[in-house]
């Protein structure tokens, strides 16, 4: 099968969606690579180290669109790419669907299977294929080297003959993947740094950089699923109104990088923050491309509002392009593998991711998959916070908890299995008891055995549910706790503990007691010894 | 106290039980769960205690009292490294109590209403389970206290023996069922013992190795003998904490099972752990190339110092002989010099689900620097030095290479791909599925021989003083 890179026809777009090196890994996979002269030009890669990679360099667009199988592309295809699409082409490539929604519509009409990388979801296994990951790290590295370029100063304090520099102050506010770059970069840079998130999961991952978590008073989680946050209560946002203020006399430099899915960026920097700040100071706003999180923004430039220097350019991580194709091209290839390779290719919409990314398939338009459940934010921070700083102890929990999330995932799957099967089986078993002995009338001791029955299932189920959260790491405790708890059998001995004390039921179910009490008393005293141990 | 009142405390206290072990799956809550636990418990007992069942006081508080103060004296005076035998021993109570409320049963008039023939076909399984809990557990007891050994005993045709004791059981609940009065006694008695015997044989076929997998299975059985007796007694609380309790039991060792890659059915008949025949293992013999390298503790404490990544992997090695103060101590002064120490939890390392994380957390380290198996196991790659600290088999390459091997396919910490692998051993012998170990014959792989307490503690002598 043929892939096809064209050259990036949006001003000013420098990257390029595969690099000379993926260009051998995808010749590995079995794919021939056919790309358009000088694709590579704004991301160093020359013509020639494509070539000497094997790739066939094709001399306009219109050859790479019409004549291959496949097409790589890192901006979403403009009209005329989208004419020169043969029918049945697979095209993958950032479409941003919700910008534009018509360009979905043409592409469908000339049969095109458009699989869209933003629409990757964001679970554990596509987590190498997340180019909006990849490059999302790479723009907030880029904020803090833009709003340095802006900035009149130092970012770490110097005490020199000549007099002292203090510490630029940067905050942050979303601490997604770009959020926690730029904290790492502005930190490498010396700056003391501060970030503020909605999401109060996020807390730990700021903290690991070095970061301070700005909280507000006022307790209400936005975590909105899929490493995205809500949008907040009206309470919410004028607490956080009166934080941001306090903070805008403080800060030197604001990153913003807040946006919820679906909807235009949220104001959060107010004209009247702006006014606060110190002149001199700059505010990087990252959500220009959704209209910004900043009142002053003017997208794709740079301006000056009340001595403040906002940064509303939207081609960050074009300003990278070198690293922002290798990775973006990385990405390629992990979603060339999944989909097949060249000799297995199969767009295979049962595959969960397959399925996510694809927007349309053989002439219909896909209606988006159900979200899927355990996407935490925290899974998507260790690999943009990772390549910043040494792996900082916290982020590698983060991604732990990402680890958790896929073993759930597979006992959840083994669970269900094991749950219909056996529920299937005990209920058929029970109208098999029911037909055999409920003949007539019914007898009340049958009635009773099946409340009996009823409530030892339901418990059965109870337990099972319950039981499958504890972590592995408690199961020595859960174990002994448990058993403390199986001396509840001493209730049984205590019913029998009547009439004749010296008859030989009471002095068994004495003994029975005194048994079971050890157990309890043992069982319980020794799991608090136990826990008391845990610490953190 | 009225029966309206008494099913309410009896709802009350099965709800504690159930945030009891909700409590337990964290270990911010976990304490608050345990006390769930004691406060469903009292109420469970006073309850009953008001009930009109219940008259004979004196020699209920004297049980009571006594229950108490002797389960309080052994746990309190446990060490940590004994839980698991303290575990077991306190399943066999369970058992033999379960057995005694059923005779009681038996032999009482406990105004139960209802068909005889179900109330004594529930006496006769009560009895049968709780029976086979008891000898089962005091066998365990016995093979985790190392009185027995943890070799796998194997009686021939054990599976025929297994299903004629079944079988028997089977003519004797007729038997039984049948006989008027309290007649039925001999059948009761005789299927007793038999159930005794099941208990005994099925847990010394098990080896050694394996123990956390019974363990926690005894445990699950212990539940069941409890909801067997609130079918009898027409207790609804037994049955709910009962079921509780098995369940979370049977969870537990299926999570075990998986982890080794077992078949829960091999443990729940017995004699797992001999499997694969010994045949096979002799007919494609493994002979790991290489030899064993050996190393001293100042090497050791060399390479210690010079590294920036460094996983222990603690085993059942480090439980036997205390030595997780050393580690303890080792760790904090390898972090204080900016060193990242993490932890690797096989899920089966030592005698009890989890018991590593015990035995750490008696000795103070963090837990959040403990680690499971599936959060670590890509890191090995980029660790500069793994300590394996008495522990073998769940470090063995040969899980994943060699087919032959009776441990195949059970997942391993894949500690040969780190830069360099020290691991602690008191011999050279081979570990408790008797396999020898691939990984002391790896180019990258050093042995320090000793006990590890002893080692552990030079070699924080050795890392302090420099």
């Amino acid at each position: 099968m043929r892939v096809g890179i064209p050259k990036e026809t949006l001003q000013g777009e420098r990257r390029v969606a595969v690099t000379p090196d993926t260009v051998r890994k995808l010749r590995d996979l079995g794919f021939t690579v056919a790309i358009e002269t000088g694709a590579g030009q704004g991301a160093a890669c020359t013509d020639e180290a494509y070539q000497a990679a094997g790739a066939e360099i094709v001399p306009d667009a219109a050859a790479v669109l019409g004549g291959c199988e496949i097409v790589l592309k890192v901006r979403p295809p403009s009209d005329t790419e989208i004419e020169g699409l043969r029918e049945g082409t697979t095209l993958i490539s950032f479409v941003h669907k919700l910008q534009d929604p018509a360009r979905l519509d043409r592409l469908n009409a000339r049969r095109v299977t458009v699989l869209a990388m933003e629409a990757v979801p964001r679970i554990s296994r596509a987590q190498k294929m997340d180019a909006l990951s990849s490059q999302a790290n790479l723009v907030g590295y880029r904020a803090v080297i833009e709003a340095a370029h802006n900035f009149g100063s130092f970012f770490t304090q110097q005490i020199t003959a000549a007099g002292k520099i203090p510490q630029a102050k940067v905050l942050v506010i979303g601490a997604g993947v770009a959020g926690l770059a730029a904290l790492g970069a502005a930190k490498g840079l010396g700056a003391a740094i501060r970030a503020f998130d909605t999401r109060a999961s996020v807390k730990e991952q700021i903290q690991s950089m070095g970061g301070e978590f700005l909280e507000v008073q006022y307790t209400e989680d936005g975590d909105g699923g899929g490493g995205y946050a809500k949008e907040m209560s009206p309470a919410f946002i004028e607490a956080e109104m009166a934080l941001f203020a306090q903070q805008a006399a403080e800060v030197d430099i604001v990153i913003t990088t807040a946006l919820i899915p679906n909807k235009p960026a949220p104001k959060l920097w107010l004209e009247a923050h702006v006014k606060l700040m110190k002149p001199g100071s700059v505010v990087v706003d990252l959500a220009a491309e959704n209209g910004g999180n900043c009142e002053c923004t003017v997208k794709d430039e740079i301006v000056v509002r009340h001595g403040v220097t906002i940064i509303g350019l939207t081609d960050h991580a074009s300003r990278v392009a070198t690293t922002a194709s290798q990775l973006y091209s990385m990405n390629m290839v992990h979603f060339l593998t999944d989909l097949g390779g060249a000799a297995k290719w199969n767009v295979n919409l049962d595959d969960e991711i397959i399925r996510g990314a694809c927007l349309a398939h053989d002439g219909a338009i896909l209606a988006p998959p159900p979200p899927s459940q355990p996407s935490p934010g925290a899974v998507k921070a260790a690999p943009a916070a990772a390549p910043i700083v040494s792996p900082p102890p916290a982020a590698r929990k983060a991604k732990r908890h990402g680890g958790h999330k896929t073993l759930t995932e597979t006992k959840t799957e083994a669970r269900k299995s094991y749950v219909y099967e056996s529920i299937g089986l005990l209920l058929i078993a029970l109208w098999i008891y029911l037909k055999l002995s409920v003949t007539g009338t019914v007898s009340t001791h049958t009635t009773e055995f099946l409340q009996h029955l009823t409530v030892f299932i339901l418990a059965c189920f109870v337990g099972w549910q319950v039981v499958w959260n504890v972590t592995a790491a408690l199961h020595t405790p859960l174990m002994s706790v448990t058993n403390a708890i199986s001396g509840i059998i001493l209730i049984g001995g205590m019913m029998h503990a009547h009439g004749d004390a010296m008859g030989p039921a009471a002095l068994l179910g004495t003994l029975a007691i005194l048994l079971a009490t050890i157990n309890a008393a043992g069982g319980f005293l020794v799991t608090h010894r136990m826990l008391k141990m845990f610490r953190k | 106290m009225e029966k309206a009142l008494l099913s309410v405390a009896y709802i009350a206290s099965s709800i504690l039980f159930i945030m009891s072990l909700r409590g337990l799956s964290s270990q911010e809550t976990a304490r608050q769960g345990n006390l769930y636990g004691v406060t469903g418990m009292v109420v469970a007992i006073i309850a009953t205690t008001l009930s009109s069942s219940v008259t004979a006081y004196g020699a209920l508080v004297g049980a009571l009292l006594g229950g108490t103060v002797v389960g309080g004296f052994l746990a309190s005076r446990v060490a940590m490294t004994a839980m698991p035998e303290l575990v077991a021993m306190l399943h066999s109570f369970v058992g033999a109590a379960a057995v005694l409320v059923g005779f009681a049963s038996y032999l009482g008039d406990d105004g139960h209403e209802g068909s005889r023939t179900i109330l004594l076909i529930e006496i006769f399984l009560d009895i049968f389970i709780g029976a086979l809990t008891f000898t089962g557990s005091v066998i365990a007891f016995f093979k985790l206290r190392g009185t027995l050994s943890g070799k796998p005993t194997l009686l021939p045709g054990r599976h025929l023996l297994n299903l004629s004791i079944c079988a028997a059981t089977l003519v004797l609940v007729i038997l039984f069922v049948q006989a008027p009065g309290t007649t039925g006694l001999t059948p009761l008695l005789i299927m007793t013992a038999l159930s005794c015997a099941l208990g005994v044989h099925l847990v010394v076929a098990i080896g050694g190795a394996d123990m956390p997998v019974v363990v926690s299975m005894l445990n699950s059985y212990s539940g069941w003998t409890a909801s067997a007796a609130g079918f009898m007694l027409g207790n609804d609380l037994l049955i709910v904490t009962g079921a509780l309790v098995g369940s979370s039991g049977a969870i537990l060792s299926y999570i075990m099972c998986r982890a080794m890659n077992r078949s829960i059915w091999n443990v729940i008949f017995g004699g797992f752990g001999a499997d694969p025949p010994k045949g096979s293992t002799k007919a494609a013999p493994v002979t790991p190339e290489g030899e064993i390298k050996e190393t001293s503790l100042d090497d050791c404490a060399d390479s210690l110092l010079a590294a920036r990544e460094v996983i222990f992997v603690p085993g059942y090695g480090m439980a036997v002989a205390r030595a997780q103060h050393a580690v303890q101590q080792i760790t904090d002064t390898l972090r204080q010099r900016g060193i990242t120490v993490r932890f690797a939890i096989h899920p089966v390392a030592g005698r009890l689900p989890g018991h590593m994380n015990v035995l750490l957390a008696e000795a103070s380290v963090p837990y959040d620097i403990v680690l499971e198996m599936d959060e670590i196991n890509d890191e090995f790659p980029r660790t500069d030095v793994v300590l394996v600290i008495g522990a073998n088999d769940i470090v063995n390459p040969g899980a994943q290479t060699d087919v032959s091997s009776p441990i195949y396919g059970m997942p391993v910490l894949e500690v040969w791909k780190s830069r360099k692998v020290v691991v602690l051993k008191r011999s050279r012998g081979a570990g408790y599925a008797g396999v020898d170990n691939p990984l002391f014959y790896h180019e990258n792989a050093s042995m320090l021989l000793g006990d590890a307490r002893t080692t552990m503690e030079s070699l924080l002598g050795k890392l302090k003083a420099a």
